[in-house]
């Protein structure tokens, strides 16, 4: 009697120590999952934090004279006049309006560099477009410069230093209370390709330089990729040369991939003669890249397709060929379609490859075809975020915000895809 | 099933066309590479020359002054760029590579001076230190403080162990990594110039030169010294938030964040443009970039980017280049260099 009641104590015992060991185990898991969502959510934060200001842009808009005396300039057809001229009178004369006070030589000089760098050359290009212009007055919106468009939108932040001196600060606040600094939606960052000058900066050539460079990518390795796996899975025969090639595909699968790199810097440009810094070439050497995952997720999904359908279609008189292209095939596509889009995804985002072979590089002009030298996002990301100015660390990180919209937008297709289109067997 | 198969046969092809053809067409953007330091400057240049021209804007690689100067001695042809930019002056071995491979008339265009600063938190005493100081806290092997001819292994921990007037705190810089111009850089002025006043080091340059350089030049690796990689605006975030951290980098870095850094003088010189391009600051050096002439002629615009590049509204006392951190040459020098670079006057390698 008193042995079973010891006993059942004991069992009793040990079951609570039991739970507890299961609580706390889901505990650590819990913590798991805590720990990998809080750092996503810091890091969401942060960038969010930081880039939504980039993508807000100051300008600055004036009624400029376009007085032809003002710009030493008769006839703005002539090009020896026009790079003469002088374009920035004008403006200077247009900000003076609205703060008189400024009339020594060296106020208006200052005045002058409240706009952007580049506003002088607007205006010629305004004239040279429009001959007709001279000796009107046009409403022309600038963009503001660098400095002023930081203190505009950090004035109160610690973390950006303000660089306009006090007279340009008073300057300032007084353009804002009259309306002709205000800040609107920062379209120049979707317009245009890279500058030097935060405000003029834009991250539309480096979108089209990843569009050309994944075009490239996904028409070659899509197709290898498909026919590779249906070889492999389909027709090889199973010998010591199959598996050979089995591994090593999925060796290749874990090679970094700035290998990939040098072996595109070596035969594509050294062996071909391929310029550098196009997408031809980053979209090759990201093919090879994405290769293996594509292959490996074909066959996984065409190995899932059941042997039932196969011997169906054997039943009743297909060929292997037949069988291959009119059922198995189209069964297994959307898991194929899955693994494409997550290795293009991954392709999207890849920059140590294309640092070999040149596509690191400062490129204003947004690329129009498949030979004309360009860079991806994240290597404008990774430019913007080494470069010194202040402007570019908010450019920066919209520029990461942009490309995790594509990311995203990517993975939600295949998710979507794999969803719609999966049937369960 | 046609449909598919049609579709895979076209992407399959569009694929193959890709990859085959082979382009043998003319360039007609100008390609630079070169220098992570020139790279700011002439970046403003480029795109400069782009809006205010009708030639599109020159592409820039940032790959080093080494590799800038390795692909542009491969050869001439349009495959190979145009002007490469540096951070210190073509080596003879880089010339002579160079005449080789076909590349044989360079012009040679001395841009300007930049400085490499030390700098520290704004929020910390303005510090000074001596070359000395600086070879002291971060060379690998060190004189024996005790005395005698030996060298040991650095054993300073806290800037006061080197002198007693130096605050109480641990030794904790931050550097660029070797493959860095301003590491070469710093390496050649700073440390070497700290470890000749040491007579029994100075002697050694006479007696054996390599052991010399290889006593001179390592950084210790230990630790007070971290290398923080290529990117300069993570030390200056660095130094922000830790005001017993000091940071080597380029002085248009230090221009940019004055807010939140100051620079530490060295040798009692503050980092100023009039003292960096007088040569009184003693971690100073020229930028260089260099044109394959002929390529001129071939590429459209070289010419008129060199001329944009020498012009005084770029590199002059008050010209565009200037406000991005470039310290420009003497006056004197600019008109010279300016005429000889419009002729493209080649080297003869003899100036090396």
């Amino acid at each position: 009697m008193s042995d079973q009641t010891t006993q059942a104590e004991i069992v009793r015992n040990s079951l609570k120590r039991r739970y507890r060991k299961e609580r706390r185990f889901r505990l650590y898991g819990m913590l798991a999952i805590f720990i990998a969502l809080g750092s996503l959510f810091v890091l969401f934060a942060d960038i969010i934090n930081k880039g939504h200001s980039g993508f807000i842009k100051t300008t600055i808009t004036l009624d400029v004279t376009l007085d032809s005396e003002m710009m030493y300039l008769d006839d703005p057809r002539d090009e020896d006049q026009l790079s003469m001229a002088d374009f920035v009178a004008p403006i200077i004369a247009a900000l003076q309006e609205h703060v008189p006070e400024a009339d020594s030589a060296a106020e208006r000089r200052e005045l002058g560099r409240l706009v952007g760098n580049y506003a002088a050359s607007e205006v010629r290009n305004l004239l040279e477009n429009n001959p007709d212009f001279l000796g009107t007055t046009q409403t022309m919106e600038f963009l503001a410069h660098d400095r002023v468009s930081t203190y505009v939108k950090h004035a109160d932040d610690p973390s950006y230093s303000i660089k306009l001196s006090e007279q340009q600060q008073e300057w300032v606040d007084e353009l804002v209370e009259k309306g002709v600094i205000d800040t609107s939606f920062n379209d120049v960052l979707f317009s245009r390709g890279d500058s030097r000058e935060p405000s003029n900066a834009g991250i539309l050539g480096a979108i089209v330089g990843s569009l050309l460079t994944m075009l490239v990518t996904l028409a070659i390795a899509f197709p290898v990729g498909i026919a590779a796996a249906v070889y492999l899975e389909e027709f090889a025969p199973q010998n010591k040369i199959t598996d050979f090639i089995e591994v090593n595909i999925n060796n290749l699968a874990a090679v970094p991939s700035i290998i990939f790199g040098l072996l595109g810097l070596a035969v594509f440009i050294g062996l071909f003669g391929m310029p550098r810094s196009v997408p031809v070439v980053g979209g090759m050497v990201l093919a090879l890249m994405t290769l293996p995952t594509i292959i490996i997720s074909s066959r996984a999904a065409i190995k899932s397709v059941p042997p039932s359908i196969r011997e169906a279609a054997e039943g009743v008189g297909a060929s292997k060929m037949q069988v291959v292209m009119h059922h198995v095939i189209p069964l297994a596509m959307p898991g194929m379609l899955t693994g494409s889009i997550i290795g293009m995804a991954q392709a999207l985002g890849e920059t140590a490859p294309l640092l070999l072979i040149g596509m690191v590089a400062f490129i204003v002009d947004v690329p129009d075809g498949f030979f004309d030298s360009a860079t991806v996002l994240p290597v404008q990301i990774y430019l913007w975020a080494s470069a010194s100015e202040q402007g570019f660390v908010e450019l920066a990180s919209a520029g990461i915000m942009v490309l995790l919209t594509f990311m995203i937008s990517m993975n939600a297709l295949a998710i979507w895809l794999r969803k719609r289109l999966e049937r369960r067997w | 099933m046609i449909k598919l198969k049609t579709a895979l046969t076209t992407v399959a092809l569009a694929g193959s066309i890709a990859a085959v053809s082979t382009p043998a067409m003319a360039r007609d953007t100008i390609n630079i590479v070169g220098s992570s330091t020139v790279y700011p400057f002439a970046t403003v240049v480029a795109e400069r020359f782009g809006r205010n021209t009708d030639f599109p804007t020159p592409k820039l690689e940032s790959t080093g002054s080494g590799g800038g100067l390795q692909l542009f001695c491969e050869g001439v042809g349009t495959q190979h760029p145009d002007i490469t930019n540096a951070s210190r002056r073509m080596k003879k071995s880089e010339f002579d590579m160079c005449q080789e491979n076909g590349v044989e008339k360079i012009t040679e265009v001395r841009i300007g001076a930049d400085g490499i600063v030390i700098a520290h938190s704004s929020e910390a005493d303005q510090w000074n230190l001596s070359l000395e100081q600086v070879f002291l806290a971060l060379a690998k092997q060190v004189p024996d403080p005790d005395g005698g001819d030996e060298l040991i292994a650095n054993p300073y921990m806290n800037w006061n162990e080197i002198d007693s007037d130096l605050p109480d705190q641990e030794i904790s810089v931050m550097g660029p990594p070797p493959t860095s111009g301003t590491r070469d850089a710093f390496v050649e002025l700073a440390m070497e110039g700290g470890c000749k006043q040491f007579d029994m080091i100075a002697q050694m340059e006479d007696e054996n030169e390599n052991k010399f350089k290889s006593v001179c030049h390592s950084m210790r690796e230990d630790g007070p010294f971290v290398e923080a990689g290529e990117n300069d605006n993570l030390i200056v975030q660095r130094l922000a938030q830790d005001p017993d951290t000091l940071g080597i980098f380029g002085y248009s870095f230090l221009m940019e964040n004055s807010g939140q850094i100051q620079a530490v003088t060295i040798d009692g010189v503050e980092p100023t443009p009039e003292n960096i391009s007088s040569d009184k600051y003693p971690v100073a050096r020229s930028l260089w970039f260099y044109v394959k002439n002929a390529h001129v002629g071939v590429v459209p615009g070289i010419e008129e980017y060199i001329a944009e590049f020498t012009s005084e509204s770029a590199w002059g006392d008050n010209g565009y280049l200037a406000d991005v951190g470039l310290i420009p040459l003497p006056r004197e020098q600019r008109m010279a260099t300016a005429k000889r670079v419009k002729d493209l006057e080649p080297m003869t390698g003899n100036e090396l």
